[in-house]
């Protein structure tokens, strides 16, 4: 795996300029993944923020060949590109190595663009998908996704007199991406550039079906501070919000273990999309977080250990 | 000239057939009646190793375009097919398909759109998608539609749009026929190798395709694939004069049946033309001087060549498989009655709506057509909508 230095010396490929959000987790995402992924790659982007920030006409943040065609079919996109290359290779028109990488926010991966997603995966074509997960809809203005956390305020699930944010708990795509049986899926997050490249260079040199799902802290919807974008990704690792592991073909191994498992308090109660959750009243809400998460913690260390 | 190869082909065997022949790099497709057999038998040239296509067996049609936009703006030569409310489904990318100038082809089988479904025959569907920015090509019969898949390639990358050819559920896709196709080298050869300007897979020039346009050049970008549809026209004229040239088969912006020396005229689409002409000669016997204007192209309309062709008659039939639903005519009606109004002539034009949902146009229908055409060359008057065929 290549160390900070080796990867700071490579051309940008995701270059600055564009009109990402101060403390953008997204493009943090997209310059890691394309830092350890290289030159020889072909993008294509979801409709979403990522999209919308990075390729203002007549600009273009992307260094390496990108397609955005609309926001349900990055799965689907990226799989003509794949075909194309795996026609013209076999043709004898084409020798390179290339990789095919699509980037969908929550929405475009977890709602809009599952069925694109699932059929891309069950097809098997040699292509990584990477879920940039802020959790909600945020270029649209922060709406509920299936991504989003029980509990959070969002405009379309938003706290009131009577509701409490978002009532369902949010859907386990990572865990719908394993139930596929592709040869790698992992999570990772925006915060632990170690972690992301690393997963990002071993996907990429296995054949077939990748599927990283990046958790993106989004300063925007959840409300903290620009300068805090990758300590609230760091916290969501450190209180087992969001673990991060990988599953090699259907092998479990759980990259970072906290050394202390930090109360699911110090990550929520940096955020405006919980402040609610401070109120005694709530109290019961904050149990229920508390509870599943080290739930699926525990889940996932039984995953993880060798079968007796 | 070529020699052409005599066989018995349904629309869709020729449709595949012609697709085997110009052997794309990608096709990716869903199954959807009556259109499923022309990626089916493509699917088996594929397992025969008879072409060097992918085929991607997406998981819905809106994927089947987005892997064909994929397929097309990395490089590839790009075909695919379908029918009704897989066209209905793909409509959101067909709009971006042709706005990203992707040159694909889309073989799609006219069929009736839901509510109530449907599996039959109407214009519908092709209709609903006609601002889409495709260039729309309407087969008469399996000759047609294998003569214009060949063009159709063509077409599309000459003009850097998208083309649809239709042929019409079930009475030409399963209908068999006999055909002459050409011999493989010489489709070959006529459609020649694409070579895109710029693509994804050329690594050593990135671009960025399907950037966001805001207010300060989305319109311009617009206004360029406006100038594409309108300035495909000749593009259809030549690649069909290249065709005749090679193949010596006459293809047009539409077709003229005993229209010239025609007092009135029939405008009919797709194979009820084929009735048409049979009625046509019947009643020419009978002493009606009844033309046909059969539309080949009919995206973009070619208006002004339409209106001279019906600048001499002094009654018209338009018949549309599908209605505008907009409590006016049809929409071929509209376009041909718009085409006639810039010329300055003020026509008596009659619409016909018929053979939804696969209703049947019989003889005796197109006969009664003739026959409110004949009442209104007497000066009788003659309903402007009509429902043929239909249970009122």
């Amino acid at each position: 795996m290549a160390n900070l230095k080796e990867l700071s010396k490579g051309k940008e490929l995701f270059t600055g300029g564009h009109r990402a959000c101060a403390g953008c987790g997204a493009a943090i995402i997209a310059r890691q993944v394309l830092m350890a992924a290289g030159p020889n790659t072909v993008v294509a982007n979801a409709t979403g923020c990522l999209e919308v920030v990075s390729t203002i006409f007549p600009y273009t943040a992307w260094n390496v060949p990108f397609v955005h065609s609309a926001f349900e079919n990055a799965g689907a996109t990226i799989s003509g590109v794949e075909a194309l290359y795996k026609s013209w290779i076999r043709q004898g028109k084409y020798d390179k190595k290339v990789n095919f990488i699509a980037f969908g926010g929550d929405g475009g991966t977890y709602d809009i663009g599952l069925q694109s997603l699932s059929g891309a995966m069950e097809r098997g074509h040699n292509i990584l998908y990477v879920c940039y997960n802020n959790e909600a809809y945020m270029n649209t203005g922060v709406q509920r996704s299936g991504a989003t956390p029980h509990g959070a305020d969002t405009t379309t699930a938003p706290v009131g007199k009577v509701k409490k944010g978002k009532e369902q708990y949010r859907k386990n795509l990572t865990a719908i991406m394993i139930a596929h049986d592709i040869p790698y899926v992992a999570q990772s997050i925006a915060g632990n550039w170690r972690d992301l490249t690393s997963k990002v260079e071993k996907a990429l040199s296995i054949e077939g079906p990748k599927f990283i799902n990046v958790f993106q802290p989004c300063r925007l919807g959840w409300g903290f501070e620009p300068e805090l974008t990758c300590d609230m990704g760091r916290l969501a690792a450190d209180t087992c919000i969001w673990p991060l592991f990988e599953v090699v073909n259907g092998q479990y191994r759980i990259t970072y273990k906290p050394k202390e498992k930090k109360p699911v308090i110090e990550f929520l109660k940096l955020q405006n999309r919980f402040r609610h959750l401070s109120k005694p009243e709530n109290k019961t809400i904050l149990d229920e977080i508390q509870v599943r998460t080290d739930k699926n913690w525990e889940k996932l260390l039984q995953q993880e250990a060798p079968k007796p | 000239m070529a020699k052409a190869n005599v066989i018995a082909r349904t629309g869709n065997e020729a449709m595949a057939e012609a697709m085997r022949q110009i052997n794309p790099d990608v096709v990716a497709a869903y199954p959807i009646t009556p259109a499923t057999e022309i990626v089916q038998i493509f699917a088996s040239f594929v397992a025969d190793g008879l072409v060097d296509t992918e085929f991607v067996p997406v998981e819905s049609e809106h994927s089947a375009m987005s892997a064909c936009i994929g397929a097309s703006a990395a490089g590839g030569r790009t075909m695919t097919g379908t029918s009704s409310q897989g066209l209905a489904l793909m409509a959101e990318m067909l709009y971006i398909a042709s706005g990203l100038r992707l040159p694909i082809v889309l073989a799609d089988v006219n069929r009736a759109l839901s509510s109530p479904i449907n599996i039959h025959c109407d214009h519908s569907d092709t209709m609903m998608v006609k601002e889409a920015g495709w260039i729309q090509i309407f087969s008469e019969n399996s000759q047609e539609a294998y003569d214009n898949m060949i063009q159709a390639i063509k077409i599309a990358e000459t003009a850097k749009l998208p083309v649809i050819v239709t042929t019409d559920g079930f009475i030409i896709s399963h209908g068999m026929e006999r055909i002459e196709i050409l011999d493989d080298a010489d489709v070959k050869k006529f459609v020649g190798v694409y070579k895109p300007e710029n693509y994804l897979l050329n690594l050593e020039r990135p671009i960025t395709v399907g950037a966001l346009d805001l207010q300060d050049y989305y319109f311009e970008h617009r206004r360029q694939a406006i100038e594409a549809i309108r300035n495909s026209k000749s593009v259809v004229l030549d690649v069909a004069k290249d065709y005749a040239a090679k193949f010596g088969k006459s293809y047009g912006l539409f077709e003229k049946y005993k229209l010239d020396d025609a007092e009135c005229a029939i405008v009919a689409m797709g194979s009820t033309a084929g009735t048409a002409k049979v009625t046509i000669d019947t009643l020419r016997e009978k002493g009606l001087k009844v033309g046909l204007l059969k539309p080949r192209l009919f995206r973009p309309f070619p208006k002004e060549e339409i209106a001279d062709a019906l600048q001499g008659m002094k009654a018209i039939a338009v018949m549309d498989r599908s209605d505008s639903m907009n409590g006016q005519e049809g929409p071929v009606c509209l376009e041909v009655k718009a085409a006639l109004f810039d010329k300055g002539l003020n026509k008596a034009v009659i619409n016909y709506i018929y053979g939804l949902g696969g209703r049947e146009i019989r003889l005796e229908d197109i006969e009664s057509v003739c026959n409110d055409l004949s009442s209104c060359l007497k000066g009788k008057a003659v309903n402007k909508i009509n429902y043929l065929g239909v249970r009122d």
